[in-house]
C-alpha cells in the first residue's frame, strides 16, 4: 500500500472478498528511504512519511491489519544505486521496473510470506494474470490507457503464480468511484507522477551525492563530430532528450547517444534519433523461455508509447536483437523494451548501449 | 485474545484505578484553579493523588511536578535543570543508553552551547560511577543517567551515581519510569535531585507523568502561563489522570508483602522466557543477566529482522516489540545496543517481551511456542545478501 488510490483500493477490493472467502489481507506500506529533506514531504511521493499516514488509514477503514517494511537496504542498493549508476553509464534508469523486479516481487513477496505467513502479494497495478494452458499469463489491463505491464514484465512464473492484480479490469474512474464509495481518504488523491526518491524531479543531486558525480562540462557534437556546444557533463542527459541542450540548428535537436568515457553527448535532427533496430540485454520471459529463435511480437520501448510490429531474433539465452516494422522514437539505453502477443506480456530486457 | 508481551511499551489501566479516575471525568469536572466548589473538589484530587506519589517516593508533595508524561518530565528535568545550572557551567553528563526523551533533549542543548558526555555502558548496558566520577568538571551542570533501560532492561548502579554527584555537589537526575512499577524509587536512597515518573507504564492512565524536584534545586520552567505546579508547569492539570496516576503508585504499593511476590512471580516468568528463548539457536540475551528488571527479557537473533518478527509474532496473536519504537519502520539499529557493543547488523534482530500482571505461565509456554515457530519460517526464507 504505497498510500495512494489505486494500491487502497485494491485492498478494500480484497478485503471485501476476504469476507466470503475467509482469505486473510495484510496491508503492508514498504519503507523504502530514510526521512528526505525538508521541504520534499508536500511534493507528491508515494513514500513519504504522508503516504504512510494515509496507507494506515485505509487500512483501519476497511478493517485489514497494517505493517511498515523496511526495505531501505535493499531500495537502496538495487533502486537508488542502480538508477545514479545507469546515467553515469550513460543509459537511462528504469526505476519502477527495478522496484518491481527486486523490491515488490522479490524482497516483499518473500519477507511476507515469511514474516505474514502470506501466500501471494497483491499491489494496485493495472495488469491482468490469467491461468491458461499450464502457464500464467500476464495479460494488459482493461485500462489501456492505465495498463503497468511495461513495468511487471520481469515477472516470471513463480512470481506470477503468487501475485494479485485487483484492479486489472477497472478503470481508473471506476477506481476512483470505488475509494469514494468505501469513503477512502485517499479516493481524490492526485497521481503521483515523479520518482518517488528524487526530491523535486532533480535527479543531478542524487548522482553527487551517491556517487560524487559533480558533472565536467564536455562537447556537444553532431553525428558527424562537429562540436555544437558544451554540455554540463554526460550523465545529466538521456537519450531522447531535447531541452537544456543549448544547441540551435535551426531545428529542433535531441540526444541521440551519451558517451561516458569521452564524455560527449551525440545529438541530432528528429528523424536521425529515430531507429528501426536495436539489440536488448537481460532479456527475460514471463513463460521462462523465448518463444522461439527467431520470432514475430510487438514492442513498446517506454511507457505508454504504442507498441510496434517487430522482428525478434534470439542471440543467447538473455540477449535478443529487435528489428521494427516501422522507426521507433529514440530507443534510450537502460530503458525496457517490452515485448507483447497480442494482449499478452511475454517478457523483455533493457535496451542496450550501441556497439 | 492476544497475548500481550509488551509491558515496557505500556500496561493496561488497572479498573481499580479507572473506577478512581471515572468520577473526575463524570462529576467533578472544576479546574483546580477555580475558587469554588467545583474547582476546590478537584484540586483536593490533585492534592491526594500529590501526596499519594511523594509519599511512595519519599518526597514532600510539593517536590512532585505532575507533566504530560515521561517525555515531558524528561525535557523539563534536562533542560531546566541544565538552564538553571548554566552560570556554573555548561556541560552535561550523561549515558550512550538513555531514552530518546533525555538524549534528544541533550541533543538540543548541545546546539545552544551546552558541552554533553556520554558515558560508556559496559556490554550488558551498565553505567560505571568511576565513570560518572571522572567525567564531572566544575562545569557539570546536571548529570542525569536512567535508573532502568527501556530497551534491555538493565538496571543502572542509581545510588553510587547519586553518591557521587553529591559528593561533587552537581544534580543529578534519573528517567526511573521503567522500574516505578517493581520498586518505589526513593529519592534520598538515590541521592537524586530530580526524578521522572510516568503512570502508564505502571497500570496507570497514558498521558500523565511526574516529576520530582527536590526543594530548593533551581529549575528553569520550560511551558509558561499561569501559575500551576508551582509555577514550574504552566497549564490546567490532567485532573482525571493525575488522580489515576495516584490511585495507580497506591495501589502498586500499598502492600509490600503483595509487591514482593508479583515481583517474584514476574521475575520467573522472564527467566522462563529467557530459557526458552535462548534454548533457540542463534538467539542471544541482551542486557545484564540478573541486575535487570523483573518483567524484561531481551534478545538479538540472527538471521531476522526485528520488525519482521514481531509482526509475524502479531499475526499468531503474540503482542511483542523490537525493544525501541518503531512504528515508522526505520531500520536504524537501537542505540542501546549499539553502545553496548552489539554490531549492527546484529543489532536488527531485537526482540523484547516484557511480561506483567496478567501474563501467565501458560502465556509464556504458548508464546514461547509461536516464537520457534516464527523465527524457523522467518529464517527458513531469510533474504539472500544484496551483491554489493
Amino acid at each position: 500500500m504505497s498510500g495512494g488510490v489505486d494500491s487502497s483500493v485494491a485492498a478494500a477490493l480484497l478485503a471485501r472478498e476476504a469476507t466470503t472467502t475467509g482469505e486473510e489481507v495484510i496491508g503492508v506500506w514498504m519503507r523504502t528511504h530514510g526521512d528526505l529533506p525538508e521541504g520534499y514531504e508536500q511534493s507528491r511521493s508515494c513514500c513519504s512519511p504522508d503516504a504512510a499516514d494515509d496507507a494506515r488509514r485505509v487500512a483501519q477503514i476497511i478493517g485489514v491489519p497494517f505493517f511498515v517494511l523496511n526495505v531501505e537496504r535493499e531500495f537502496g542498493t538495487r533502486v537508488i544505486d542502480a538508477f545514479v549508476d545507469a546515467y553515469l553509464d550513460g543509459a537511462t534508469p528504469n526505476p519502477c521496473q527495478a522496484c518491481n523486479q527486486y523490491i515488490k516481487f522479490d524482497e516483499l513477496l518473500r519477507r511476507g510470506l515469511a514474516a505474514y505467513g502470506a501466500d501471494a502479494v497483491a499491489t494496485g497495478h493495472y495488469a491482468r494474470l490469467e491461468h491458461r494452458d499450464g502457464r500464467w499469463r500476464l495479460l494488459r489491463a482493461a485500462d489501456a490507457d492505465k495498463d503497468q505491464t511495461y513495468f511487471l514484465w520481469v515477472l516470471d512464473q513463480e512470481q506470477l503464480a503468487r501475485t494479485r492484480f485487483p484492479l486489472g479490469d477497472l478503470t481508473k474512474p471506476e477506481v476512483r468511484a470505488i475509494a469514494a464509495d468505501f469513503m477512502l481518504p485517499t479516493a481524490q488523491k492526485p497521481e503521483s507522477q515523479e520518482i518517488c526518491f528524487v526530491p523535486l524531479g532533480d535527479y543531478r543531486a542524487l548522482l553527487e551525492e551517491r556517487r560524487g558525480y559533480a558533472g565536467e562540462p564536455g562537447p556537444i557534437v553532431d553525428a558527424e563530430g562537429t562540436e555544437l556546444g558544451t554540455h554540463t557533463g554526460y550523465a545529466h542527459y538521456t537519450v531522447g532528450q531535447r531541452h537544456g541542450l543549448g544547441v540551435a540548428l535551426g531545428e529542433a535537436v535531441y540526444v541521440r547517444e551519451v558517451q561516458p568515457r569521452t564524455n560527449t553527448v551525440v545529438v541530432g535532427r528528429r528523424h536521425e534519433v529515430a531507429q528501426r533496430s536495436f539489440a536488448v540485454d537481460g532479456g527475460r520471459f514471463t513463460g521462462g523461455g523465448a518463444p522461439g529463435e527467431r520470432f514475430t511480437a510487438s514492442v513498446r520501448i517506454r511507457h505508454r508509447a504504442p507498441d510496434v510490429a517487430c522482428e525478434v531474433t534470439m542471440i543467447g539465452r538473455d540477449r535478443f536483437v529487435v528489428e521494427t516494422a516501422e522507426p521507433v522514437w529514440a530507443p534510450a539505453p537502460g530503458q525496457g523494451a517490452v515485448l507483447y502477443d497480442a494482449e499478452e506480456c511475454i517478457g523483455g530486457g533493457r535496451i542496450a548501449r550501441p556497439a | 485474545m492476544a497475548i500481550y508481551l509488551d509491558h515496557a511499551a505500556t500496561t493496561p489501566l488497572h479498573t481499580d484505578v479507572l473506577d478512581a479516575m471515572l468520577p473526575y471525568l463524570r462529576e467533578h469536572h472544576g479546574n483546580p484553579s477555580s475558587i469554588h466548589a467545583s474547582g476546590r473538589r478537584a484540586r483536593q484530587g490533585v492534592d491526594e493523588a500529590r501526596e499519594q506519589i511523594a509519599a511512595l517516593i519519599g518526597a514532600k508533595p510539593r517536590e512532585i511536578v505532575f507533566t504530560s508524561g515521561g517525555t515531558e518530565a524528561n525535557n523539563l528535568a534536562v533542560k531546566g535543570i541544565a538552564w538553571a545550572g548554566s552560570a556554573r557551567g555548561r556541560q552535561i553528563v550523561t549515558s550512550a543508553v538513555e531514552h530518546k526523551g533525555v538524549l534528544n533533549a541533550c541533543s538540543i542543548l548541545e546546539r545552544r552551547g551546552f558541552q554533553v558526555t556520554y558515558l560508556p555502558v559496559d556490554r550488558y548496558g551498565r553505567v560505571d560511577p568511576a565513570g560518572v566520577e571522572a567525567a564531572i568538571t566544575p562545569h557539570t551542570a546536571l548529570v542525569t543517567v536512567m535508573a532502568a533501560n527501556n530497551e534491555v532492561g538493565t538496571l543502572q548502579p542509581v545510588a553510587e551515581i547519586g553518591a557521587v554527584c553529591r559528593a561533587a555537589r552537581v544534580p543529578f537526575h534519573t528517567d526511573a519510569i521503567q522500574n516505578a512499577s517493581f520498586v518505589s524509587p526513593n529519592v534520598d536512597a538515590w541521592q537524586t535531585t530530580a526524578m521522572s515518573l510516568c503512570a502508564h507504564k505502571a497500570y496507570g492512565p497514558k498521558g500523565v507523568g511526574a516529576l520530582y524536584v527536590r526543594h530548593g534545586a533551581p529549575m528553569v520552567p520550560q511551558q509558561q502561563g499561569g501559575s500551576q505546579e508551582r509555577q514550574r508547569r504552566a497549564g490546567t492539570e490532567d485532573v482525571a489522570g493525575i488522580v489515576g496516576f495516584g490511585a495507580a503508585m497506591r495501589r502498586l504499593y500499598a502492600d509490600d508483602g503483595r509487591r514482593a511476590t508479583e515481583n517474584e512471580r514476574q521475575a520467573s516468568l522472564r527467566d522462563r522466557l529467557i530459557a526458552g528463548a535462548t534454548s533457540l539457536p542463534d538467539i542471544e540475551l541482551t542486557g545484564h543477566p540478573t541486575e535487570r528488571l523483573p518483567n524484561s527479557a531481551s534478545f538479538v537473533l540472527d538471521g531476522v529482522t526485528g520488525g519482521d518478527l514481531v509482526a509475524a509474532l502479531d499475526l499468531e496473536g503474540v503482542e511483542a516489540s523490537t525493544g525501541s519504537a518503531c512504528t515508522t519502520g526505520s531500520a536504524e539499529p537501537s542505540h542501546v545496543l549499539l553502545a553496548m557493543g552489539t554490531a549492527a547488523e546484529r543489532a536488527r534482530g531485537s526482540l523484547r517481551l516484557t511480561v506483567g500482571e496478567g501474563t501467565s505461565v501458560t502465556d509464556v509456554d504458548r508464546a514461547l511456542d509461536v516464537l520457534e515457530a516464527c523465527v524457523t519460517r522467518l529464517r527458513a526464507t531469510a533474504p539472500q545478501p544484496v551483491p554489493a
